[in-house]
């Protein structure tokens, strides 16, 4: 009890850092994984083709080499940006990808016929996908979409090897002051426990909310 | 017979892979003509029936809509689409959204008309199908034949110069099979230009203008009702007439 009353100020920042690229790069995937998701199922080719490499190269690539890419690679072609927004971006695109999957994976949940209705009726693709399709799909994705988040959420562990402020990295500052690393840890963990239930939570939600009424 | 043609296709062909499902089709539709096409299942028909809207893509041939050629994509697509109403054999009412909702949703998206302005022209449409006390209701709350009645009043929510319908009394009970063809009835008598695909006879001799016999991707026979059902001309039909008219 000790660690976190006499370093509560460090806990805090750290849970502050992780619980920011959390909530910054899930915006980014779920904006990213959308529009992936509508390229994938796009009537035009290149889109389609997009899409699946965006997907394949993201979902294949090791977190942590996508951190050195992004970090280490970007500011080669002049690109320079805080830490933390480098970060933001290696998380986003990388969890844009498990999202784009899921909301895909949903989509073709929804009865083919649908789509031909809709399409039949005279309506475009953007709004076949964005009025009938995607409202039934939604309420498919839900779960997988919520386990996806809370996963970045652990992912964002990795930021802290960058010296972005985040939870996990308090560990090392405690460490050198000699507290146990055991309670270090155990605090560690409640925080981010704080943080993923809380995700679910929220899709719990969600899908009381939307998930059921058919 | 058909003075002025609606709907024409010329030497549509379409393959699937290996499968050869439309041969050489020609069909001319006339504005206000009820054409009811009937065959074997696998014959081809509803692979016609949604090329016209192309819902399937043609390989060769030209289908003419008011004398202009079918879009290939996009914009001018979309808007030959909501021209030509479809009745799906599976309704496809869309179901996270209330049947009202349902008959209003194209008009507000696709002909820009008002909410209250779509709704109220919704809600006539629905009661001309015998449904205005169902407006509030969600899809899978209804009977088969009642969503196929609303899936008819979204159609025509469109004013769409033709209608297809694409075995719209297939996957319906027997009891439920008379209130939609009752209002399919009521459109033909009202000059709708409706070409039905399905196995009701009775529809077929009592409301088409012409019956189109098809086997095996080919179009056999194309004559009047009365003359094919009591006189076929060809051994297929025969054939297949024998089989289902006889109990």
């Amino acid at each position: 009890m000790d660690v976190l009353i006499e370093n509560f100020s460090l806990y805090a920042q750290g849970f502050l850092g992780t619980v920011e690229l959390t909530v910054y790069a899930s915006l980014l995937a779920l904006v990213l994984g959308f529009l992936m998701a509508s390229f994938r199922v796009a009537p035009v080719g290149s889109f389609r083709a997009f899409g699946t490499v965006w997907v394949t190269v993201l979902r294949n690539t090791p977190l942590t080499l996508l951190f050195f890419a992004v970090l280490l690679g970007l500011p080669r072609f002049g690109l320079v940006l805080p830490f933390e927004v480098f970060a933001v971006i290696a998380l986003g695109c990388y969890t844009s990808a498990f999202i784009c999957e899921a909301l895909r994976s949903g989509i073709n949940t929804v009865p083919k016929g649908q789509g031909e209705a809709a399409r039949s009726l005279g309506m475009s693709f953007t709004q076949t996908l964005g009025t009938v399709v995607l409202p039934q799909a939604f309420r498919s994705v839900i779960p997988p979409i919520g386990s996806t988040l809370i996963a970045l959420a652990k992912n964002s562990a990795i930021a802290g090897a960058f010296s972005v402020t985040e939870l996990l990295g308090t560990y090392k500052t405690l460490n050198e002051l000699g507290y146990s690393i055991i309670w270090t840890f155990v605090w560690i963990a409640v925080g981010y426990l704080i943080i993923t239930l809380t995700i679910s939570a929220l899709f719990n939600v969600l899908e009381k909310r939307y998930g059921v009424a058919r | 017979m058909a003075v002025d043609p609606l709907i024409e296709l010329r030497n549509v062909n379409k393959h699937y892979g290996q499968l050869h499902v439309l041969k050489d089709i020609d069909l001319t539709v006339g504005r206000g003509e009820v054409v009811v096409i009937i065959g074997p299942s696998g014959s081809g028909k509803s692979t016609l029936c949604r090329t016209i809207n192309r819902l399937e893509t043609i390989e060769s041939g030209t289908i003419l809509l008011d004398g202009r050629p079918l879009p290939a994509e996009g914009k001018e697509l979309a808007a030959l689409r909501a021209e030509v109403g479809m009745v799906f054999q599976s309704f496809n009412l869309f179901a996270h959204k209330t049947v009202l909702a349902n008959v209003s949703l194209a008009q507000i998206k696709v002909r820009k008309r008002g909410r209250e302005e779509a709704d109220k022209r919704s809600r006539e449409l629905l009661n001309r199908v015998g449904l205005a006390d169902q407006a509030d209701k969600y899809p899978a709350q209804l009977s088969g034949g009642q969503q196929q009645r609303v899936a008819i009043a979204r159609a025509l929510a469109m004013n769409p110069k033709a209608l297809l319908f694409d075995e719209p009394t297939s996957a319906l009970d027997p009891e439920m099979i008379n209130e939609v063809l009752e209002v399919m009835q009521q459109l033909a008598r009202e000059g709708m230009t409706m070409v039905v695909v399905t196995h009701e006879m009775g529809f077929a001799r009592s409301a088409a203008n012409r019956v189109v016999f098809m086997a095996d991707g080919r179009i056999v026979e194309d004559r009047a009702p009365e003359a094919f059902f009591t006189a076929p001309e060809s051994e297929r039909a025969r054939d297949f007439l024998s089989k289902i008219l006889k109990h």
